[in-house]
């Protein structure tokens, strides 16, 4: 249930600005890929490229090939939807269906395609996903409610079930912890061990100490000036790119030189 | 406590607050606006009493006074915000005149109206001047009701809610998840926003060539050769309706989280079914809310009614055939052309009446709009 994305001299545009320039890379399957930079260097519009998502902007377009086991997304014949069922995507605010109670937040995926489900079934995928999510020996008293009536850090672990609902291959995280307190950020980072074992994570995040703690490979973008497109800098091993990187820059921005 | 020997003390021992120093009791507001209206009403005691001259005279007055006891004691930055804050409660009251005096005069003129013995349960025909002339000698009750301008009211506004409202759902959809700022999305926001503009006669004028064109068949068509009928006026109607559905609408889309059109579509779920299962429903209150008060504010159209309607005596149910009544025209008719010319008092009663039952429907309008908008709202955080 994950598969191996691999992307080849991917450029990404907002119309004719050029947000990404060249990045090529491998994320295996199973594994937590973590991607680190500065602000604006890219990394969230690479990681939206990975699920088609960034197309929901207008003028956005990438150049290359971003592939799932093999299968170039960006071939002309490919429905995003398709792609966006098997990439999931977890958002920086946590983002629960506010007419949705905790139940149907869980189920929503299958609730808004209008896909008939027994109710038995669907009482076990809300079970299975909530415990997936470590969520559910707090919410299961009360799947009736609203979904934004819990904590940011439930809410975002609710959010997490519901992407695991539709069972994805993959599972893109934006900064899924800077909205929260640090006791909901380790709940997260627990998770995303967990799920690691099932799934192929891509998490972005502005702390280091997060990469460091959750991800199995780190990427490093950076920006060499306003108006510059975002590059991938250095990819590798997370012991490694802590300890010790091959470029400078890399080095810099971990050991808080800049950025 | 330590630092009694700072606090000011009366002389007779009792401890003052030092925070309070230089400020003003609380009833002295009272006091003021009391005065103010005392000497208003002296002034005018002596020259002629006038009411609306006693209110302004108070007004201005308080304004004054109040600003200046303000200023002497706390300061001249709290004298300035006195006397804005004071202008700003004055224009507030002198906005409810209106209302009030509206409310009060049709509710004290329209009660003897809609409480005649079959007020609601018959329209005027029959009733002619003989009648009127009677009931107004004093020899019979008022005869004659509103049936027929209710029926017709309602009638009209539920075919014009059911054209307007889909078309202007569906153009506010388009112009917010479909159009992205292109030219055509421009060019129609612009186009709706003249619309907007329309006088109501011109929507009239318009509903009644367009369907003039198509119904004056010679001595034919359904509606027997004639443009005038019920749903003329719900066309028409529509005119006036469909601009502000889309503009409300359009607010309401527009401020559901494009955050929540992000999660539906990371789970793989296509647009349209992402727009009427999270879009619409995060927004539907708002929208419910806003066609409501769209319906409350055509209810109350008379001239593009008048034009594509016509008027009439009897119960017309068949919005596609024959003239028919509605209640802003049957106030018109009542009131300029009476049933008795020469006893004119029963036609006015029955236009106050007539004219108290728009008011509590255009009221009821809007309390459903409250309550739509509440009920539908996203559910609330509450654990």
């Amino acid at each position: 249930m994950s598969k191996r994305i691999e992307a080849h001299d991917v450029d990404i545009f907002y119309g004719k600005f050029k947000a990404v320039e060249g990045v090529s890379m491998t994320i295996e399957p199973r594994n937590v890929t973590a991607f680190i930079g500065p602000s604006g260097c890219g990394k969230t519009t690479f990681l939206r490229s990975i699920n088609r998502m960034h197309e929901v902007l207008p003028g956005a377009h990438v150049t290359g090939r971003i592939t799932l086991d093999g299968d170039n997304i960006y071939d002309p014949g490919v429905d995003p939807v398709t792609v966006r069922s098997m990439v999931g995507m977890v958002f920086q605010r946590p983002n629960p269906f506010p007419t949705m109670s905790i139940r149907d937040n869980v189920l929503a995926g299958y609730k808004i395609n209008g896909k008939k489900m027994s109710k038995s079934d669907a009482d076990d995928l809300v079970e299975q996903s909530l415990r997936g999510a470590n969520l559910w020996e707090e919410v299961k008293d009360r799947l009736d409610r609203p979904g934004s009536g819990l904590s940011g850090g439930q809410q975002q672990r609710l959010c997490i079930a519901r992407t695991v609902a539709v069972h994805p291959q993959v599972i893109l995280m934006d900064e899924p912890c800077s909205a929260l307190d640090p006791i909901s950020t380790l709940a997260i980072e627990d998770l995303i061990r967990e799920l690691k074992e099932d799934y192929t994570i891509v998490i972005v995040t502005h702390n280091m100490q997060q990469a460091a703690r959750v991800s199995d490979t780190t990427a490093f973008f950076n920006i060499e000036g306003t108006g510059k497109p975002g590059k991938l800098i250095e990819m590798g091993p997370t012991e490694k790119i802590f300890s010790t990187p091959e470029v400078q820059a890399t080095e810099d921005y971990i050991t808080g030189r800049f950025g | 406590m330590a630092n009694n020997t700072l606090t000011p003390t009366r002389a007779d021992g009792v401890r003052t607050n030092a925070l309070r120093s230089g400020t003003l009791p609380g009833y002295a507001k009272w006091a003021c606006l009391a005065g103010s209206l005392a000497a208003s009403a002296l002034v005018f005691a002596v020259a002629g009493w006038n009411w609306p001259l006693f209110g302004v005279l108070g007004a201005l007055l308080y304004l004054g006074s109040w600003t200046i006891v303000n200023a002497a004691v706390r300061g001249g930055r709290h004298g300035s915000n006195v006397f804005w804050a004071t202008l700003v409660w004055i224009a507030f009251f002198l906005a409810l005149v209106p209302l009030v005096s509206i409310i009060w005069t049709v509710l004290s003129n329209g009660t003897r109206g809609i409480l005649e013995f079959g007020f609601f349960g018959s329209d005027m025909a029959g009733v002619t001047g003989v009648q009127d002339q009677a009931a107004a000698a004093g020899e019979s009750g008022v005869l004659g009701g509103i049936k027929h301008a209710l029926i017709g009211s309602l009638l009209i506004t539920l075919v014009a809610t059911l054209i307007s409202v889909p078309i202007g759902l569906l153009t506010s959809i388009w112009l917010v998840e479909y159009a992205r700022g292109g030219l055509l999305a421009r060019v129609i926001t612009f186009l709706v926003d003249v619309m907007t503009g329309i006088p109501s006669i011109v929507a009239g004028l318009f509903a009644a060539g367009v369907l003039m064109a198509h119904f004056e068949f010679v001595g034919g068509g359904y509606s027997g050769g004639n443009q005038i009928m019920g749903f003329t006026a719900a066309v028409a109607l529509s005119v006036l309706m469909i601009p502000v559905v889309v503009r409300s609408t359009e607010e309401m889309l527009r401020v559901v989280p494009n955050e929540l059109r992000e999660a539906s579509y990371a789970l793989g779920v296509r647009k349209w079914r992402t727009i009427l299962r999270v879009v619409i429903p995060t927004a539907i209150s708002g929208i419910a809310s806003g066609v409501t008060l769209a319906i409350a504010r055509v209810a109350g159209e008379t001239a593009p009614i008048l034009l594509t309607a016509g008027m009439a005596v009897t119960t017309n149910w068949n919005v596609f055939k024959g003239w028919m009544m509605t209640l802003p025209v049957f106030i018109y008719q009542q009131l300029m052309r009476p049933t008795a010319p020469s006893a004119p008092d029963p036609s006015t009663q029955r236009a106050w009446g007539a004219a108290l039952v728009l008011i509590i429907i255009v009221m009821l309008l809007n309390l459903i709009a409250r309550f739509i908008a509440a009920a539908f709202a996203p559910k609330q955080p509450g654990r």
